[in-house]
């Protein structure tokens, strides 16, 4: 064979390596387009998919949980699921459903230590810490505290009672007389285990569990609460309202949010205004 | 192509049926045993138990040593990362460097695992993954019997370096997104942790591999495709352990093995390049060190042994590998 030969079929071979490979470079460019665009849209996790006590935040998470499902395995009430190939749940990773299985707050949290990667972060180690999502009295129409009957079953359950979920009695408009019991939720204090929604005794739970995000209203930045500020500065950071003046007759004072007028009289003085309402009505009328 | 039908004929009449069935064998009791440890309980039969025996006076002596046993599974979690009895960590290098291209820092009992597990596969050779461990090889190699027993023959012709580009992107993937993308598709890790813990839709994608296989691709998955066996195919690029064209003079060019191996272009340096001064040894980093080849031919050409043999010789022909994960 001749070395022009030798070169010829040379150079074909390698343009048709170099199409090959820039045909496969190109098909697997553009799986991996379509993979990534998917995954972005396959990241959303349902409402009522809780994380185990202590992820990372959504996004921090799925970079983090490698679907080794060891939460899964030590969790001593097995309430714990990995997200199966057509579920909502992005694939393998770490779920429980409040209503079916709420997490039942273990003392010494066994499904974090056995996290491989900190995606259930290992520094929590108090359970109460833990904010797996917020729960939320959703309806009121039906919650039947609010129609006036004694439940307080949320309340009763929750491992954080008095803290989490308080009752706050209100008056009964429509019987008139009766008091509700009406449960309340504290954000600084509840984890979001879910032992209230599993609790609810209606047919679908009024008190429901949410990630944070669908849970909390939040603020605009720029928002100060004056009140706050107040008791951080010690002192109001703007001028002080000017006490209003009311133009009344000597020896009386009107207090705004309390008793109303107040008459200080002095013991046996007359006083400015008769203490008998009818003197003032009739007043002018004496004579006639 | 009467001749392909019968692949394995002379070997079963010269060996017997076992004996050309014997890395098969092993390979599946490997594959079928590890995915059973991953189910069974620490303490089988301790519920049972409970109606005195000598097992349940051992269980329950062992029990107070260690209360943890009780509920607990041989080896907990699945392939991307695993505890056995509570001990020895072992985690997935491809699954924990996605991670760490990700933005994580792994813990200490995932390095430990992953340590453990890169210097198990540095030894043996990496896609001893891919055949003695991952349970898709079960789908493929159906596939691949299936396309042999149906005669079918044509196969698209996806280049065999698409893996090493599909690795690439499972890499660039969690580097630009921040999330382990490849994770929510991966075929390899989603069957095992499907049968581990419950399988969802995953079956239509593993039918869909078997499909693949048998219909578009010889071979196609594991061959060209799945970056996981491209992640280990590197991994054992200079692994010791190999399989060796020891009796290569003896070959009778039956052509079975290149039949049945998975990897076929790997064989014909090491069985046929004694002219051009190559050595016995399969030196592809992509042969799996399944040891179909071994099994399935007659004359006993094949055996395991040392990479080093490439050189001294053919001398130093050991038999044995290692199958636990």
């Amino acid at each position: 064979m001749s070395d022009s030969a030798k070169s010829k079929t040379k150079g074909v071979n390698r343009r048709q390596f170099m199409g090959d490979m820039l045909k496969t470079a190109c098909g697997v460019g553009l799986m991996g387009m379509g993979l990534g665009f998917y995954a972005n849209k396959a990241d959303a996790l349902p409402a009522m998919a809780i994380r185990p006590p202590g992820a990372l935040p959504e996004d921090e998470f799925l970079g983090a949980c490698i679907r080794c499902g060891l939460c899964v395995r030590d969790c001593p009430y097995d309430i714990l699921k990995l997200g199966q190939l057509g579920d909502d749940v992005p694939t393998g990773t770490p779920y429980f459903t409040a209503r079916t299985g709420p997490c039942e707050m273990c003392e010494d949290i066994p499904c974090i230590p056995v996290c491989p990667t900190n995606a259930l972060d290992h520094s929590l180690t108090d359970i109460r810490d833990s904010r797996m999502g917020l729960a939320v009295l959703v309806d009121q129409e039906t919650c039947i505290a609010f129609l006036g009957l004694r439940c307080e079953v949320c309340f009763n359950i929750c491992p954080i009672r008095g803290d989490a979920i308080t009752l706050e009695y209100q008056h009964n408009d429509r019987s008139g007389k009766h008091a509700l019991f009406i449960p309340v939720v504290h954000s600084d204090a509840c984890t979001g285990c879910g032992l209230c929604e599993k609790a609810c005794i209606l047919e679908e739970a009024a008190i429901k569990v949410f990630p944070m995000h669908l849970a909390k209203g939040e603020l605009g930045k720029h928002y100060r609460i004056g009140w706050e500020e107040k008791e951080n500065a010690g002192k109001s950071l703007v001028a002080p309202d000017i006490e209003h003046q009311y133009n009344l007759p000597e020896g009386v004072r009107y207090d705004l949010q309390g008793e109303g007028l107040i008459i200080e009289s002095k013991e046996d003085a007359e006083l400015p205004i008769s203490s008998n309402p009818l003197d003032t009505l009739n007043r002018g009328l004496e004579d006639k | 192509m009467a001749k392909q039908l019968e692949v394995g004929v002379e070997a079963i009449q010269a060996k017997g049926w076992f004996g050309a069935h014997k890395w098969l064998i092993l390979r599946r009791i490997s594959q079928l045993s590890i995915l059973g440890l991953f189910l069974l309980p620490a303490l089988p039969g301790y519920q049972s138990a409970t109606d005195a025996g000598a097992l349940a006076s051992f269980w329950n002596s062992l029990l107070e040593m260690w209360p943890a046993l009780e509920n607990m599974k041989v080896v907990k979690g699945n392939l991307a990362a695993s505890m056995t009895l509570d001990v020895i960590p072992l985690t997935d290098p491809h699954i924990l460097l996605q991670a760490i291209l990700a933005g994580v820092e792994p813990h200490k009992d995932a390095i430990i695992g992953v340590i453990i597990v890169i210097g198990f596969y540095l030894l043996v050779s990496g896609r001893v993954y891919c055949s003695w461990v991952c349970p898709v090889n079960m789908v493929t190699d159906a596939a691949s019997w299936l396309r042999r027993k149906l005669g079918i023959k044509s196969s698209s012709r996806i280049n065999r370096s698409t893996r090493y580009w599909m690795l690439g992107m499972t890499l660039i993937l969690p580097l630009i997104t921040g999330s382990i993308v490849w994770e929510l598709f991966n075929p390899v890790s989603m069957m095992f942790r499907g049968i581990v813990f419950g399988l969802g839709m995953a079956w239509v994608l593993i039918l869909g591999i078997f499909l693949f296989d048998l219909l578009i691709s010889k071979d196609g998955w594991c061959g060209r495709l799945c970056p996981v066996g491209a992640f280990y195919s590197l991994l054992g690029s200079k692994s010791p352990l190999k399989v060796v064209a020891a009796k290569r003079e003896q070959c009778n060019d039956c052509m079975d093995c290149f039949v049945v191996c998975p990897e076929a272009q790997v064989i014909k340096p090491a069985l046929k390049g004694a002219d051009k001064g190559l050595g016995p040894v399969i030196l592809s980093s992509n042969c799996t060190n399944c040891g179909r080849c071994i099994d399935v031919c007659a004359k006993d050409v094949f055996n395991f042994g040392k990479r080093s043999s490439d050189e001294v010789g053919m001398n130093n022909v050991s038999d044995s590998t290692a199958q636990q994960h």
